[in-house]
């Protein structure tokens, strides 16, 4: 059976979830089944089909998995959303026509993905300008104290959701280039005196650090962890000048943290660079210092910025009396949701959603907490086997990377997956507060336009990489 | 570059896995204190969404509580209204999302709100219907409710009717009485209104002096205990030297030498002292578990709204020895115990003897009904003790009907119907200024339907006088065109 064949027939089981899960809803809804829930699916799987269809055309080699994987996830989405809101439901499912447009476009027009290293500088540059343009006074949006939207009219839309692809683009081609000069191993270890002075010094100024500054245990860590990383850098012959790019990222992700003041976009940003730059170098000593560099730069920045701040607070006590019906409602209610879910959750279109009023109960539940309605409705069950799609998804954009001939095809692969990987970590991880909870969209299912279209390119993008890596492998004989 | 891909992937995979146990932590692991959080708001909002039940008066017909729904589609609530005001209060209670719930309305709530099993809520899911509430057909008497508030007539005290062969409770009426319709406004009101206390549920939530009214408990322990016959002759003279201290009868009358029967019929305290005595503490507590005393009434009501009657020490705990049996024997007592009852217990007393010995459990509800009218479940008689056999039993039955027919409650005389009962005069008060009227009864006394008690707090009077009366109209209205 062909790659293609078998996309074919992933994209089945896709659209009877679909239509089972509107069929689910619209019970609940008025009591009847009506014709409209096989026509919803219908139309899904047409959809489908034809962006199927193009992929044969045009990727025949591409990956089969990830494009069904895909549109599990955004049929999932579509479904939550239209038990939320049928209205938002119909754009949304406007938003897909135009991301599968987008997806078409991006394929057409990069031939082979290639080409992108040439405009690595204007691609970065395009990509922070993406992330200032929500500062800039008449169309930046102010959303629940972060800067993340930017307004033109009645138009709306996210720019960081592009910036990541944008960055990731830059830093693959980057450090392509440097991955294996940004560090040099000794050809001899390191005379002995100095091994003792190289480790020696970082010990003691840590030993120091906690003495003299009130850090606390995870200050304490941060700075031990730097300085050691700090040393294991050193000792491998780093070369500074091409360092200077990499704490030029460094300073963006503080600098969103400053003036986007978004915890999350910039978490997700910084990961990204962090995983990439393993993967080119293979050091975890750069991500020692990377990491800590980041974590005590946002611990510093969480107690300048009052946004930040909040965020942390109430990420510790969600239910603390001066929160919880204020900025802590969102997270309160968040878990309460989830705890109504149970394990097979209360059925789709079954859960609580709405006040007696008619006011939500759940603040931003298509985008930020879709994944708490999920859990309510689909309970453990359901919500583990989305975050089960999405390692799949993972699964396969790593596998695209793995097979990928060229350093720039593995790094663009794998940072592109790595990136969509941890977004779903950040919003997730801030619903089931493992990490405070910040305005992210969950990647295919939440309700949004920016996302869905930024994210329908990065799937376009892996499926290049992984097309031109399995059609070189065919051709040698090898891998099907 | 392929090993750091295969890492970062098995980074990725930890970090997913982070997520779920999380995810489990919530939806299950502390599912439970999450939903009992006193911030969260849904299960509130879940019960008004709800239409409870009905609670019927026994005729199937009189609404004593119903749901009143506002709004539209997803933002229907409900809120719950009383049609029969205060009449029902204290049995049937109240249910308010800010209040929450008392009486019927709390311990029959998985009924009224439709709350199944798992077979039928997975039924009731394919059919997709909303969950419906139940309603709760009641055993209360809406004429033998009235007969027993006017006979009360505003003064503080209680009336409870049983049926002696199923255990229905027909009435139950407390006074003073609260309406359920004004509970969210005025509960603290209520709550605060010590001297009144309408909240408290006197049937079942008050304990008193039960007087001479415990003289058939003493009996019924005699009796069957073979200690005395009905015609046993004993000294009734007065005063007569119990536990070293004298003890008079009613008035200071002295009887000289009795029978049992007449005793009973003009309440002699120093006979009855003897033979409680004679029967001895053990034998007497043996009789008092048998009847319920010492533990909560086995009603269909809420276990915290509810108190065992027993014999109580001057600190207010139950004790089963040390008492000075004698004057327990004729309801009283010291310091080192002093028996105390609840109307309901004594209406149970009664109902014991009128049953052939057989004490049925109490029950306010009759049956369940689902909304489309087939019974969910029927609450059939069941058996609570074997208080004492049946030759014992018709004895005690005839002796007490002589108290009615000849005796201290005459008042409470039926024409065409056979009425035996037995009268109590507690002293209390500082000074034993006021007295606590007993009477407790039951009808007709062949074949007895109804057993009733009947008391009235800190007044004047006697319990033939003050009490009979009310039980005589409650009988009245239960029982009737037969009664004159």
């Amino acid at each position: 059976m062909s790659a293609r064949t078998r996309e074919l027939f992933g994209l089945l089981p896709v659209s009877l979830l679909v239509a089972a899960g509107f069929a689910a809803v619209i019970a609940t809804r008025s009591e009847n089944v009506s014709d409209a829930t096989l026509t919803y699916g219908a139309f899904f799987l047409g959809l489908c089909v034809l962006a199927h269809l193009f992929i044969r055309a045009r990727l025949p080699d591409a990956d089969p998995y990830l494009f069904p994987l895909a549109a599990v996830l955004a049929g999932i989405g579509l479904v939550l959303i239209y038990r939320i809101d049928a209205e938002l439901a119909r754009e949304q499912a406007q938003w897909f026509v135009v991301g599968l447009a987008f997806f078409c476009v991006t394929i057409l027009v990069i031939d082979d993905h290639h080409v992108l290293e040439r405009y690595r500088y204007t691609i970065a540059a395009a990509s922070i300008g993406l992330l200032l343009m929500p500062r800039l006074p008449g169309i930046g949006a102010q959303v629940n104290g972060a800067f993340l939207a930017i307004k033109v009219g009645p138009i709306q839309f996210q720019p960081a959701e592009f910036a990541k692809l944008g960055i990731i683009v830059f830093l693959a081609s980057y450090l392509r280039e440097t991955g294996d000069i940004l560090v040099r191993p000794r050809l001899r270890p390191l005379p002995y005196q100095r091994q003792l002075l190289l480790w020696g010094i970082p010990v003691a100024l840590t030993l120091l650090g906690i003495a003299l500054l009130d850090l606390g245990v995870a200050g304490s860590v941060l700075l031990g962890v730097f300085l050691i990383s700090f040393a294991a850098v050193i000792r491998d012959r780093p070369s500074p000048k091409h360092f200077g790019p990499l704490l030029l990222v460094w300073g963006l992700a503080m600098f969103m943290l400053i003036f986007i003041r978004d915890l999350g976009s910039s978490l997700m940003f910084f990961g990204g660079f962090l995983a990439l730059l393993y993967v080119a170098t293979g050091r975890l000593s750069l991500i020692g210092v990377g990491s800590t560099m980041f974590f005590g730069g946002a611990f510093f920045l969480s107690r300048s910025v009052a946004h930040v701040q909040e965020r942390v607070d109430i990420w510790l006590d969600p239910f603390a009396d001066e929160v919880v019906d204020d900025e802590g409602y969102q997270l309160a209610q968040s878990l309460f949701a989830q705890a109504d879910g149970g394990l097979f959750g209360q059925g789709f279109g079954q859960a609580l959603l709405e006040l007696p009023g008619g006011a939500t109960i759940l603040p931003a539940a298509h985008t930020d907490l879709i994944y708490a309605v999920l859990a309510n409705e689909a309970g453990l069950f359901g919500a583990a086997g989305l975050l089960g799609a999405y390692l799949l998804f993972v699964y396969r954009g790593f596998r695209a990377g793995l097979s990928a001939a060229d350093g720039f095809s593995k790094l663009l692969a794998t940072g592109l997956t790595a990136v969509l990987a941890i977004q779903v970590f950040v919003i997730v991880g801030g619903v089931t507060r493992v990490i405070p909870l910040t305005g992210v969209t969950l990647p295919f299912v939440s309700y949004g336009g920016s996302s869905i279209v930024a994210n329908m390119v990065l799937l376009a993008l892996i499926l290049i990489v992984s097309d031109h890596a399995r059609s070189e492998a065919r051709r040698r004989g090898g891998l099907v | 570059m392929n090993r750091q891909i295969v890492q970062l992937f098995a980074v990725f995979a930890l970090l997913f896995g982070v997520l779920v146990v999380f995810t489990s932590r919530w939806t299950v692991i502390e599912a439970e204190s999450l939903a009992d959080n006193p911030n969260n708001r849904r299960p509130l909002i879940e019960e008004q969404r709800i239409p409870r039940g009905l609670i019927l008066a026994s005729d199937g017909r009189t609404v004593i509580a119903r749901s009143r729904g506002r709004g539209r589609g997803q933002n229907r609530i409900y809120t719950r209204t009383y049609p029969t005001g205060a009449l029902f209060a204290h049995p049937v209670g109240f249910s308010y999302i800010r209040n929450g719930r008392r009486g019927l309305e709390l311990s029959r709530n998985d009924d009224l709100v439709g709350e199944e099993d798992e077979f039928e809520s997975i039924l009731s899911g394919l059919e997709s219907r909303d969950q419906e509430g139940n309603d709760v057909v009641t055993n209360l008497d809406v004429g033998g409710t009235e007969a027993a508030r006017n006979g009360l007539a505003g003064r503080k005290g209680a009336v409870v009717a049983i049926e002696p062969q199923t255990g229905k409770v027909r009435v139950m009426v407390s006074v003073p009485e609260y309406d359920p319709n004004a509970i969210p406004a005025q509960i603290k009101q209520f709550n605060r209104d010590r001297a009144n206390q309408p909240l408290l549920n006197r049937t079942t939530q008050e304990l008193y002096p039960p007087g001479s009214t415990f003289k058939v408990v003493t009996a019924a322990a005699a009796l069957d205990s073979g200690t005395v016959q009905p015609d046993t002759v004993i000294d009734g003279s007065s005063p007569r030297t119990i536990s070293g201290v004298p003890l008079e009868n009613a008035g200071g009358q002295d009887f000289g030498p009795i029978s049992f029967t007449d005793a009973l019929t003009n309440s002699v305290n120093t006979v009855f002292a003897q033979v409680g005595e004679r029967v001895g503490r053990e034998r007497l507590v043996e009789y008092m578990r048998r009847f319920g005393f010492y533990e909560d009434p086995q009603l269909d009501y809420p276990d915290q709204y509810m108190i065992p009657s027993g014999i109580l020490n001057g600190d207010g705990d139950f004790v089963e020895d040390g008492f000075d049996a004698g004057r327990v024997a004729i309801g009283q007592g010291g310091l080192e115990g002093e028996i105390r009852a609840g109307p309901l217990q004594m209406a149970q007393v009664a109902a014991a003897v009128a049953n052939r010995g057989r004490l049925m459990k109490p029950r306010l509800t009759d049956r369940v009904v689902r909304k489309d009218g087939r019974v969910k479940e029927r609450i059939e008689p069941d058996l609570q003790a074997v208080v004492m056999r049946p030759e014992t039993a018709e004895a005690l039955a005839g002796m007490m009907s002589r108290v009615v027919e000849e005796g201290t409650g005459t008042a409470a005389a039926l024409s065409g119907i056979a009425v035996a009962g037995k009268t109590g005069t507690a002293e209390v008060g500082a000074n034993r200024e006021f007295t606590q009227p007993w009477f407790i009864c039951f009808a007709p006394v062949e074949n007895p339907r109804m057993a009733v008690a009947v008391t009235v707090e800190r007044t004047t009077g006697q319990g033939g006088t003050v009490a009979a009366p009310i039980a005589k109209s409650v009988l009245e209205a239960l029982l009737g065109g037969a009664a004159g």
